[in-house]
């Protein structure tokens, strides 16, 4: 029992001291992981901010996206004109779901309208794997001029090595809340958007058209999801593997809050960092792949203390 | 022979509240069971008990086991197919520790590991709500997956990892294993299940059900009220992780004769969800339609090309299989929200008044 006792209280940072460069190493990936937790995160809460629709596709959208990217490239589209067709493409998809899903789907209770977008999930991937293929493809990186490759520092007396399109990501997912933070801030639409966000009803009363807020909320969504799969994308391949990441960002969710563009980044980053010291440094004690539920784990614990998550509403309940 | 009750006087309390007080559904609910003890066996080849009822009954169970906790309790859970797991590994555990016991017996008793489990996923449903709480039910999803997958006591320590069905037998018929015939099975399977939805039917329309009804409709005007959330609450995680359970048990028993840790995974929790939502939440009736109709919707669409003489590849076929189901489930909420047993029960109004509506 005492040695048990060793092996999960002490032995783990003993080994974080005694070799910090793979310390710093094992961090760095969970933070890259959780830069891309984030992303995925990020754009369920637009979704849900501006129309309280749990939107279980998102993960989807993810994978649907860099898919139209790759397969219209495999079609013999150039890679950049590619990249204008799927921003497209997830402009039709933002409209089509308006039009035909959620706008007749109004005013009905919340569980109903995640069912309509796990039905939506169902037909993405069946569109999706009917029109490229449902075999992992692989992506356009170069032809998008990602950079690949790695650089190495020599640091705390070991080696630590980057890759090159690890720190593309961070960079693109940086300046991307940048820009959604300003459309926010100072655009016209970005204002209405806050305003649907914070009341339906005063927002219509003041002449806001929901249905053009929502199909913007679905494109930028898409535009989120689009950015995510090239990313993950060049990580690994593009497949419908992909969507188990989606089921990652859940716990980032709870953990940051569904309503909450902060808590999503926040999250992302203490689950990503979270389960990859975990499965690094305690996993081999269970016999490993805790990943798959340590996030939830994580998750859950912090929302025993906050309800609603870190950086969520208060919920204020009225009988 | 009209649908009425008309001229049906009931003299005490005892006949008003009946299961069904209405003369024509105790002659059609009878029908029924005649229809599914004696009829069915008599005319199905093995391949409609085998493919068809047998795999439809025990969805109609775990459906009946979500919608108590998601339609009667309000509680949203994603972690069906873990809790199916539950009883179906703890079933396999019971029969190779007491080989000699009745196999029934032991499918019931599996149950109450699963619904063990269930409560202990379900203490955070205290201060966790809505969609918050369906995400933290994922938890237990993934980590029973896992669990499964790497405790190699549950399965043995066999090497596939998977888990066979010995073959058990009850007045030398063989219930399960490879040799039992699906005639047998199936009669087990509905048992069972006639059984147990019985006992539900009688759970939620007591004061049990109420309590979740009212838990379900705003839980602090209940708990102002004088219901016990945590007791309330735990107690709906309690039965129908139950169900759940004994369900799995079956699937794994008496339908598919062995299985894997990918039988129990997330897409196994969707699918109950779908036939609850689809069905109808809330309804005993809605988890049987929604199983049916969420079970031999994707059969009917892979028959469906043949039969009308296209050639479709097969990976085409399940390509538009997903397709077909998911705009199928966005149609279906649009055009009633509340389930195919809203239908049902606007059709059984529509034939109350028939001939004269006004």
């Amino acid at each position: 029992m005492g040695e048990f006792a060793y092996m999960v209280l002490i032995d783990p940072f003993v080994q974080m001291f005694e070799l910090p460069d793979f310390f710093v190493q094992v961090i760095w990936e969970g933070f890259v992981g959780g830069v891309l937790y984030s992303l995925i995160a990020l754009g369920f809460v637009l979704i849900f901010k501006a129309s309280g629709v749990f939107n279980f596709a998102q993960g989807i959208m993810v994978v649907f996206a860099a898919l139209t990217l790759v397969g219209l490239n495999a079609m013999g589209v150039q890679a950049h004109l590619a990249l204008v067709l799927t921003v497209v493409v997830m402009l039709v998809l933002a409209f089509s779901v308006e039009r035909l899903v959620l706008r007749p789907l109004v005013n009905q209770p919340d569980i109903i309208l995640f069912m309509a977008t796990i039905g939506l999930t169902y037909f993405l991937i069946g569109f999706g794997e009917l029109l490229f293929g449902g075999e992992p493809k692989i992506m356009i990186s170069d032809q998008l001029g990602l950079p690949s490759g790695a650089v190495d520092f020599d640091i705390l007396g070991g080696l630590v090595s980057l890759q090159k399109i690890d720190i593309a990501a961070i960079f693109i997912a940086g300046a991307m809340v940048a820009v959604l933070a300003v459309f926010f801030d100072k655009t016209r639409i970005g204002r209405a958007l806050r305003a649907v966000a914070d009341d339906h009803q005063a927002a219509l009363s003041v002449g806001i058209s929901l249905s053009t807020i929502w199909v913007v909320v679905w494109f930028t969504a898409g535009i989120v999801a689009l950015t995510t799969g090239i990313m993950w994308g060049a990580r690994s391949d593009v497949s419908f593997a992909l969507q188990i990441v989606a089921f990652k960002a859940l716990p980032v969710l709870i953990l940051g809050g569904f309503t909450s563009i902060p808590g999503a980044i926040v999250g992302g980053l203490i689950i990503g960092i979270g389960e990859k010291i975990g499965e690094v440094y305690w996993g081999p004690l269970v016999g490993g792949s805790i990943e798959s539920w340590l996030a939830y784990f994580i998750a859950l614990i912090f929302l025993m203390f906050r309800p609603q998550g870190l950086f969520g509403e208060k919920i204020i309940e009225r009988v | 022979m009209f649908y009425r009750e008309v001229g049906q006087f009931k003299t005490n309390y005892r006949a008003d509240q009946s299961i069904f007080p209405i003369r024509q559904d105790r002659i059609a609910i009878g029908a029924l069971l005649i229809a599914a003890f004696i009829v069915a066996p008599l005319i199905m080849n093995d391949f409609w008990l085998n493919s068809i009822m047998i795999p439809f009954l025990i969805f109609a169970l775990a459906a009946i086991g979500l919608n108590i906790l998601t339609g009667y309790c309000g509680q949203i859970s994603l972690g069906t197919g873990g809790f199916m797991g539950v009883g179906a590994y703890a079933c396999y555990k019971l029969t190779t520790i007491f080989p000699d016991t009745n196999i029934i017996l032991l499918i019931l008793i599996s149950g109450i590991f699963s619904a063990g489990i269930g409560v202990i996923f379900g203490i955070p449903s205290l201060r966790i709500k809505g969609f918050y709480l369906a995400v933290a039910t994922l938890a237990s999803q993934f980590f029973l997956e896992w669990a499964f997958g790497r405790i190699a006591w549950l399965y043995n320590y066999n090497d596939s990892g998977a888990i066979e069905v010995p073959t058990r037998k009850i007045l030398e018929f063989a219930v399960t294993g490879p040799t039992a015939s699906p005639v047998v099975r199936y009669l087990v399977v509905l048992s069972i299940v006639v059984f147990l939805t019985w006992i539900a039917s009688n759970l939620v329309r007591g004061r049990i059900g109420r309590m979740w009804m009212a838990v379900r409709d705003h839980d602090i005007a209940a708990e102002l009220m004088g219901v016990h959330l945590l007791r309330t609450k735990l107690m709906a995680f309690a039965v129908s992780s139950y169900y759940c359970g004994v369900a799995g048990a079956l699937m794994v028993f008496l339908w598919l004769g062995a299985a894997e840790v990918e039988s129990f995974d997330i897409n196994q929790s969707f699918l109950i969800l779908f036939m609850v939502v689809i069905g109808g939440l809330g309804s005993l009736v809605g988890a049987f339609i929604g199983a049916a109709f969420i079970w031999i919707l994707p059969i009917f669409l892979r028959a469906a090309p043949g039969v009308f003489g296209f050639e479709i590849g097969a990976a085409t076929v399940e390509h538009l299989n997903f397709i077909v189901v998911g705009a199928l489930i966005i149609i279906f909420l649009i055009a009633e929200p509340n389930g195919l047993a809203r239908l049902w029960q606007t059709a059984k109004q529509k034939l109350r008044v028939w001939p004269f509506p006004y």
